[in-house]
């Protein structure tokens, strides 16, 4: 499903990520930990193929990055740290445009709409909706065409529990999709993962199933 | 697992949309890539929708041009113009608030993830190009039903209604060589952290030659004693240029979008 082997992705000098390898099977999780600027967000975006890996190898749904990166757009979802939402469209036109663009069906559009509860606020601005709002329509407008891969980069932040429930049967394991999770959440995180990654300055410093893994060792990442 | 996707049969490689078939995973949606048509039209409403609750463009653009004519008819200190001053002035005017509207064109897309959420979709980069240059003559043609009249009213000698039938063909070719030059900038421009110096500064001398070509093509048309049609020389030249242009923003923007 996701194999990266040795991959490299530079910003100018920096390594950004430095000679990554692992594995990651299907409907499996995998939860990747560092401090800021670690390299976590940096990973979903190659994954995501916006953004070309400098070296080593990426083959994520059987299609090899970047030559063949094509063949996955529309089988992956990606939800970062932007919203990718226009602020100044309603939630509803938001959704029935990426709907478009994947090629789903408008009553698709109304099932997120009331699966993320934001069925009522619909018709507002984006740019009017709270920050917890708008990571709603975020997951909504994410899962809308049913992706095979999941991309989630710290999905929680802005959510209350009440959201966090609500969302979590469209991005928590529940979905069934694989996913690749970004957390900041050593105890969360480890309770939904299989695979746990540690990137500390861009380099693998953690790499072990979860159940080998304390919240221990993932908090030694940060220190 | 084996690639669902053939590649496509126009475009290949990277930047391509992958074809028709259909795609799935056990238990879960069965969507094929969108035909292009669908996706423009949804970039297009997209695009007005956003200007429509922003007005961040068409206003400005118009604002600008009828200000430059109010000042270059105090600089001037004429009170009317004609021949090759007054086109030289009406394709000026225009150029430089076209500018306003190629400087923001990608703006909403760049701050707000809009060009992420495009790259994710199975879609033919193609269809962004075309929507942003649709979009974009759709604000050229609004700023001269405003700029155009204002030009006749404030500065120009020579009745309008006589030179504009045939001030038509320059308005419709120097349009579409905006569009496509100023699509083509503006997408190399807005991800660059000078953007609205590097806009003007590539897209200027690109658009000289369209503008040469314009006013020159309208100035028989504002002449004060015999006015003439537009030369086809110049219409001729135009619409190459325009060709040209069009066909270098086809081939490149897929790479201006990626990585």
């Amino acid at each position: 499903m996701v194999e990266l082997h040795e991959l490299t992705r530079n910003y100018g000098e920096r390594a950004a990520l430095d000679d990554v390898t692992l594995t990651l099977h299907a409907g499996q999780t995998l939860v990747v930990f560092g401090p800021n600027g670690a390299g976590k967000t940096t990973l979903l975006r190659v994954l995501a193929t916006l953004l070309r890996p400098h070296s080593g190898t990426v083959t994520v749904l059987g299609a090899q990055f970047p030559d063949d990166a094509w063949q996955v757009r529309g089988r992956i979802g990606l939800l970062g740290h932007e919203p990718l939402l226009y602020r100044e469209l309603t939630a509803r036109e938001n959704l029935r445009y990426h709907a478009s663009l994947h090629n789903v069906e408008e009553e698709r559009v109304e099932q997120q709409l009331a699966a993320v509860s934001m069925t009522g606020r619909a018709e507002e601005p984006v740019r009017t909706l709270s920050r917890g709002m708008v990571q709603r329509v975020a997951v909504a407008r994410a899962t809308l065409h049913d992706p095979e891969l999941l991309l989630l980069d710290e999905p929680y932040a802005n959510l209350d529990p009440a959201a966090i429930e609500l969302v979590e049967p469209l991005i928590g394991r529940e979905s069934g999709c694989t996913r690749v999770v970004s957390s900041h959440d050593p105890s969360r995180g480890l309770a939904e993962s299989d695979l746990v990654l540690g990137l500390r300055a861009g380099r693998v410093a953690l790499l072990a199933n979860a159940t080998s893994v304390s919240t221990n060792a993932v908090a030694e990442l940060y220190r | 697992m084996s690639a669902p996707f053939s590649p496509p049969s126009g475009k290949t490689g990277p930047h391509a949309a992958p074809s028709r078939d259909v795609h799935a995973r056990p238990g879960g949606a069965v969507h094929a890539p969108p035909r292009t048509a669908k996706v423009l039209i949804a970039l297009l409403r997209k695009e007005l929708l956003v200007e429509l609750r922003t007005l961040e463009s068409i206003p400005g653009m118009s604002l600008f041009a009828v200000t430059t004519f109010v000042v270059f008819h105090f600089a001037l200190n004429q009170d009317t113009v004609s021949g090759q001053e007054a086109a030289g002035i009406l394709w000026v005017s225009l150029l430089f608030a076209a500018m306003l509207g190629i400087n923001r064109l990608f703006v909403a897309d760049a701050d707000q993830g809009g060009f992420d959420g495009f790259l994710l979709a199975p879609v033919d980069h193609t269809a962004l190009l075309i929507a942003k240059a649709l979009a974009l003559l759709a604000y050229l043609l609004v700023l001269e039903l405003i700029a155009v009249p204002a030009f006749g009213l404030l500065l120009l000698g020579p009745p309008l209604g006589q030179a504009l039938p045939g001030l038509l063909a320059p308005l419709a070719l120097g349009d579409i060589g905006v569009a496509a030059i100023g699509t083509l900038i503006a997408a190399l421009a807005v991800r660059t952290r000078a953007r609205d110096l590097l806009g003007p500064l590539l897209a200027l001398p690109l658009l000289v030659p369209i503008v040469i070509g314009c006013a020159r093509a309208s100035a028989p048309l504002f002449s004060a004693t015999r006015p003439a049609g537009p030369p086809l020389r110049w219409l001729g030249t135009l619409a190459l240029y325009d060709l040209v242009f069009g066909l270098i923003a086809y081939a490149v923007f897929d790479f201006l979008l990626e990585d």
